[in-house]
């Protein structure tokens, strides 16, 4: 199959088509309104449904019901409308269902801007809505990577009953890049997709045997039984972080002296920055968390080599990852951070700048 | 190689879309491009721009802070974005929209009235594709074969007319390009 050159929300959007999403609902908001845009033409197109609800909060609702009944279902926002869902992910994170949710983030808190920021990596990785419980978080730094995650969200929602996020931006949002799909997933693997939820998703009961009865449900009023499936959960987020923990690296060697770790478009400013100091003779290593939640904490310890004497971690945000790099590095070498947050973002030139300062 | 280029001038002039051809026709050479917008409120009357960038190694930063290419559309983009042309760079503008140009001399200057001659090739639409022209006759960022294709490929059938004048205005702008 050959490139075209899409935006990030549209590539985005077509390859959650491809990977069988037909069931999406959604509020429009800036900087994603390209991806609802997109949908609303589309998924008529493939049989799909496209329902564009009246508030995020019903949008995320309308998710959880999709999801109950075991659809490929998913929903976009940007970072206001993303809280707005936070109660339906707690509760779609407690009933153990699969879904998509995509975040563009922009300038925050509040209703902020509209221009890219990386603000919600708290309220992504760490909750968001209340309880205990993760959501699987993906963040993409090419817009090629960006419609990859697509398939892999709605496999990794599948295999876990669990919701995942992609956290991208409005930059990656709105920028175009060559991008080159995977196959549509065929008639038949839909079908097949739709069997494998079957033992626990509600369906249509033809036989009227009550044995099919299915619940759906976040509510346990007894706390012995809550208790315990809430340990379930756990037991199962340490499988997740023993099995889909990915990252890049870039540069990462023996002989590294400073290790630089950002996530997102973040990081493909700051590898312009690391090439040219690199070029002029140091030696900088440039770490990449791919899953942000489960964050990959070992890899990243690993990277730490004999002669890195810093670490530098620049974010669009006042310091968030920065927490889980401190936890990677355990103390061994200072941690720095520098960010810019409000929608504005940092030039290759200013990361070249901060890090020449204490190289 | 790497070339870096911001488009900029007013919401409505076309700038995004010569920065689109541009990355398009990169991506038509097997090349790595990236098209970032400025995008929001800014774009409604004020200045709109685009970064892009096309080049034989991957793109890490989509943002060009000094770009190898300017063109610009209207006098406020020199002013924004002139002083960071890198030296030995380009600037390709409209005389007819940037009354005061540029009074930089260690980069090239390459301006034309740009409006004036698309209306004498029969189209106002043209505009863009004669500033495209200019930047083919004065760097390799592109070639014109791959102009030729791209236009060919989505206006052949719908608007054989506007193809032609398209081709005439890229070529007319090559000339104005030559070094």
């Amino acid at each position: 199959m050959s490139k075209v050159l899409m935006k990030g929300n549209e590539a985005v959007a077509k390859a959650a088509i491809n990977a069988g999403c037909r069931l999406y609902f959604a509020y429009p908001i800036t900087p994603q309104s390209e991806l609802i845009e997109y949908m609303a033409k589309m998924m008529p197109t493939v049989g799909g449904t496209f329902l564009q609800a009246e508030s995020e909060v019903s949008a995320i609702n309308m998710v959880y019901g999709a999801a109950g009944a075991g659809k490929r279902v998913m929903t976009t926002s940007s970072s206001p409308g993303i809280s707005l869902k936070a109660e339906g992910m707690s509760y779609i994170a407690g009933a153990e269902l699969p879904c998509v949710i995509i975040n563009v983030q922009r300038g925050g808190p509040g209703l902020g801007d509209i221009q890219p920021s990386q603000g919600d990596y708290f309220q992504a990785t760490k909750g968001g809505g209340h309880g205990d419980y993760h959501l699987i978080v993906l963040a993409p730094s090419s817009v090629q990577e960006f419609a990859d995650m697509a398939s892999e969200a709605f496999d990794l929602a599948d295999k876990y009953r669990n919701p995942v996020m992609i956290l991208a931006d409005g930059m990656l949002g709105q920028m175009m890049e060559p991008v080159e799909f995977k196959p549509a997933v065929t008639e038949k693997e839909m079908e097949e997709m739709g069997h494998q939820h079957e033992s626990w998703c509600i369906h249509p009961n033809q036989d009227g045997d009550l044995k099919h009865h299915h619940e759906i449900n976040s509510l346990e009023i007894d706390p012995v039984v809550l208790e315990k499936h809430v340990n379930h959960l756990y037991e199962k987020y340490d499988k997740i972080a023993a099995n889909e923990t990915r990252h890049e690296l870039y540069n990462i060697n023996d002989d590294n002296e400073m290790v630089v770790v950002a996530f997102g478009t973040a990081s493909r400013i700051v590898r312009s920055a690391v090439d040219e100091l690199n070029a002029e003779g140091k030696n900088i290593g440039l770490f990449r968390p791919i899953t942000v939640w489960p964050y990959p904490y070992e890899a990243l310890a690993k990277c730490i080599g004999p002669k890195v004497k810093q670490v530098y971690v620049f974010e669009l945000n006042t310091g968030q990852m920065v927490e889980d790099v401190k936890i990677a590095v355990n103390g061994k070498v200072p941690v720095h951070f520098w960010g810019r947050v409000g929608g504005m973002v940092f030039t290759p030139e200013q990361i070249k700048e901060k890090l020449q300062a204490c190289y | 190689m790497k070339t870096e280029m911001i488009c900029a001038g007013f919401g409505g002039q076309g700038v995004l879309t010569i920065g689109r051809f541009i990355a398009q026709a990169g991506m038509r050479e097997g090349k790595h491009v990236s098209w970032l917008p400025s995008y929001g409120p800014e774009m409604r009357g004020g200045t709109a721009n685009v970064s892009a960038v096309v080049s034989d190694q991957p793109i890490a930063s989509p943002i060009v802070s000094t770009p190898d290419i300017l063109v610009a559309l209207n006098q406020p983009s020199i002013d924004k974005f002139g002083p960071q042309i890198r030296p030995g760079g380009v600037l390709v503008y409209d005389t007819g929209m940037c009354p005061k140009g540029c009074n930089r001399t260690d980069i090239q200057i390459i301006s034309a009235p740009l409006t004036e001659l698309a209306q004498e090739i029969g189209s106002n639409r043209v505009v863009n594709m004669i500033a495209i022209g200019m930047v083919i006759g004065r760097t390799n960022v592109i070639k014109y074969e791959s102009m030729e294709e791209d236009l060919t490929s989505f206006l052949k059938d719908r608007d054989p007319d506007l193809l032609e004048k398209n081709l005439i205005a890229i070529k007319k702008g090559m000339e104005l390009g030559k070094p």
